[in-house]
């Protein structure tokens, strides 16, 4: 790894025996280099092969794909299976408006659910902001706990509820709100509940860290100069808030694009998402070409997104240095 | 302060947590249904949890995630720890907007994307499926949660602490165990507990790295669930709850005691 130089070894090292700076600058570089070839090797390399793959063809083998760029027959056999590279995969996906209509779909139903627990998400969050000091870590931890359940059993649990015979038209019509029972589970609308229900803690905790720190003199001093509240929100609340909000509404946003278990259990076979086409081309079809292909589409799709979610993240860190 | 407290900040807090704990407190609720029927209440009855310990598929499906589970977690401590001291104290190094990246990316990376690129890169290196792969794609993943989490606690780190260490001659080694380690340990045992629990939850990059003989618990949730909701699957549920609730707890008083065992020694040093 010679592109990892460091330039920076704590800040006394200068006055130290040149042995123990030595040994310092070795333990030091085996800080960096082994996390550093770890995610080298098992988060970054992997996407080089999904892409590689995306250009291969199906084929009844295992691995079922034909090869590509395979160095078994040398410099030669290296350029030859280049010539068999092909788009194919990709122009099939663009032929196939299911696929087009997957895409479109996660997205806006990822979007729509970011914005339903953005909505959800502010008051809690504002109420916890606002609650006396002495219990907000006790509500903090009653906002954490859940996380530390399993998503899996919490999409689960919605199941019995949402159910035809389950608890919610129970309810609804022992109290004889309703006479027909709804149809909840296996439409988008349970994928908006299981999404807005897993998901509500991420929006919450990056919320609540802005709005605690937000200094409410401020919204006095606006009501004391004949602003309304509502206005005094928008003006002084949301704007100090934003990086709460946008560090939520990320953390929310990108992996709700690719959800497999929400759309799976909750959606039924009839709705259409990314992350459930990718599971289906792989575990049904056995096509590992296309849901590599599905793949890469889906991360240029996020690329954005995440850089965005990077550059929120280093400058919060900046900020708490 | 409480003035400021609203009728209205209380009612959405007090809706809020309503919402988040319900499901789970209901599924809580018809694990012990004396009834097959999972929304019909048939009598208190404990009889689930006798059928799920006769159940030989999930027993050895919880023998392995708990495996996966402790095994992944522990290298995922270690790594993680290195990548946040990476990322907090060597901020000019080539390199360092990739390494970052590859840090916070798998945080928000959809399962299905990091799931299928690790099964082509196992089976690019000629790794048979199974339990080994498992244990490598969550260590993948949980390590940079533990980053988050332990970079959180060294970014408000007194680094004259250190410094003060070093200048009365200590290696940076000895430096790093005595006093770095020591400060940062509840963030580290959180950090781990946290990767624990990921890696017992996690469905969709198991179902794609592991092979027969690795089934992990939650994928043998997952296919019974496809199957049919039995009260069975929420007995299971249940005691995977309390397992992670009693951990929380448990970490949470230690590092309560900690804290004040920390307080008292700091007052005792005062006076001393």
């Amino acid at each position: 790894m010679s592109n990892i130089a460091i330039t920076d070894a704590g800040p006394s090292t200068a006055a130290k025996p040149l042995l123990t700076r030595l040994g310092a600058g070795f333990v030091s570089r085996l800080v960096i280099i082994v996390p550093y070839l770890w995610l080298l090797f098992f988060f970054f390399i992997p996407f080089i092969i999904v892409f590689k793959i995306s250009l291969s063809q199906s084929a009844i083998a295992m691995p079922p794909y034909t090869p590509v760029l395979d160095f078994t027959d040398g410099i030669s056999g290296f350029f030859a299976g280049f010539r068999e590279l092909s788009f194919d995969n990709y122009v099939w996906l663009t032929q196939d408006a299911l696929y087009f209509k997957a895409y479109v779909t996660s997205v806006i139903i990822a979007a729509v659910s970011t914005i339903l627990t953005l909505l959800v998400g502010f008051p809690i969050a504002y109420g916890m902001a606002r609650a006396p000091a002495t219990i907000r870590p006790t509500l903090l931890m009653l906002v954490i706990l859940p996380f530390w359940t399993s998503f899996l059993i919490r999409v689960y649990a919605w199941i019995g509820i949402l159910k035809p015979e389950g608890l919610l038209n129970q309810l609804l019509l022992s109290l004889h709100i309703i006479n027909q029972p709804l149809i909840i589970l296996n439409t988008y609308t349970a994928i908006f509940i299981g999404i807005v229900y897993s998901y509500l803690p991420f929006m919450v905790l990056p919320l609540y860290s802005s709005l605690e720190k937000m200094d409410y003199s401020l919204i006095e001093a606006a009501k004391d100069l004949g602003c309304p509240p509502t206005a005094a929100f928008w003006k002084i609340t949301f704007p100090l808030s934003l990086p709460g909000v946008i560090a939520g509404c990320l953390l929310v946003f990108i992996p709700a694009v690719g959800e497999f278990v929400i759309p799976d259990l909750l959606g039924g076979s009839q709705t259409l998402m990314i992350g459930k086409t990718l599971w289906n081309e792989f575990f049904a079809n056995r096509d590992w070409p296309v849901s590599s292909a599905v793949a890469v589409i889906l991360l240029l799709l996020l690329i954005v997104p995440i850089m965005l979610f990077q550059q929120a993240q280093a400058r919060a860190q900046e900020q708490d240095k | 302060m409480n003035a400021t407290w609203s009728r209205f900040n209380v009612t959405s807090v007090v809706l809020g947590f309503a919402f988040l704990y319900l499901p789970i407190v209901l599924l809580v609720v018809f694990s012990f249904n004396e009834s097959k029927l999972v929304t019909v209440w048939g009598g208190f009855s404990t009889k689930w949890y006798v059928s799920l310990f006769h159940n030989q598929g999930l027993m050895d499906a919880t023998w392995v995630t708990a495996r996966v589970g402790v095994i992944s977690a522990t290298v995922a401590t270690v790594l993680g720890t290195l990548a946040a001291l990476t990322l907090t104290r060597y901020t000019r190094f080539r390199g360092r907007i990739l390494f970052s990246g590859m840090v916070f990316a798998p945080l928000v990376m959809p399962e299905v994307i990091t799931g299928l690129s690790l099964l082509l890169l196992f089976v690019a290196v000629g790794l048979d499926r199974g339990f080994l792969t498992v244990t490598l794609a969550h260590i993948t993943l949980t390590m940079c949660f533990v980053a988050v989490v332990v970079q959180s606690r060294l970014v408000s780190f007194d680094r004259s602490l250190e410094e003060a260490a070093m200048d009365l001659g200590a290696t940076p080694v000895k430096t790093f165990f005595q006093i770095t380690l020591p400060v940062i340990m509840p963030a580290i045992v959180s950090g781990w507990m946290l990767a624990f629990t990921l890696s017992l939850d996690d469905l969709v990059i198991a179902s794609f790295t592991s092979g027969p003989g690795a089934t992990t618990l939650p994928m043998k949730i997952y296919s019974q669930v496809r199957l049919g909701v039995t009260p069975e699957i929420n007995a299971a549920c249940t005691i995977l709850i309390a397992v992670v609730a009693v951990g929380v707890i448990i970490a949470s008083v230690a590092n309560k005691r900690r804290e004040v065992q920390r307080q008292l020694d700091e007052q005792a040093a005062q006076r001393g």
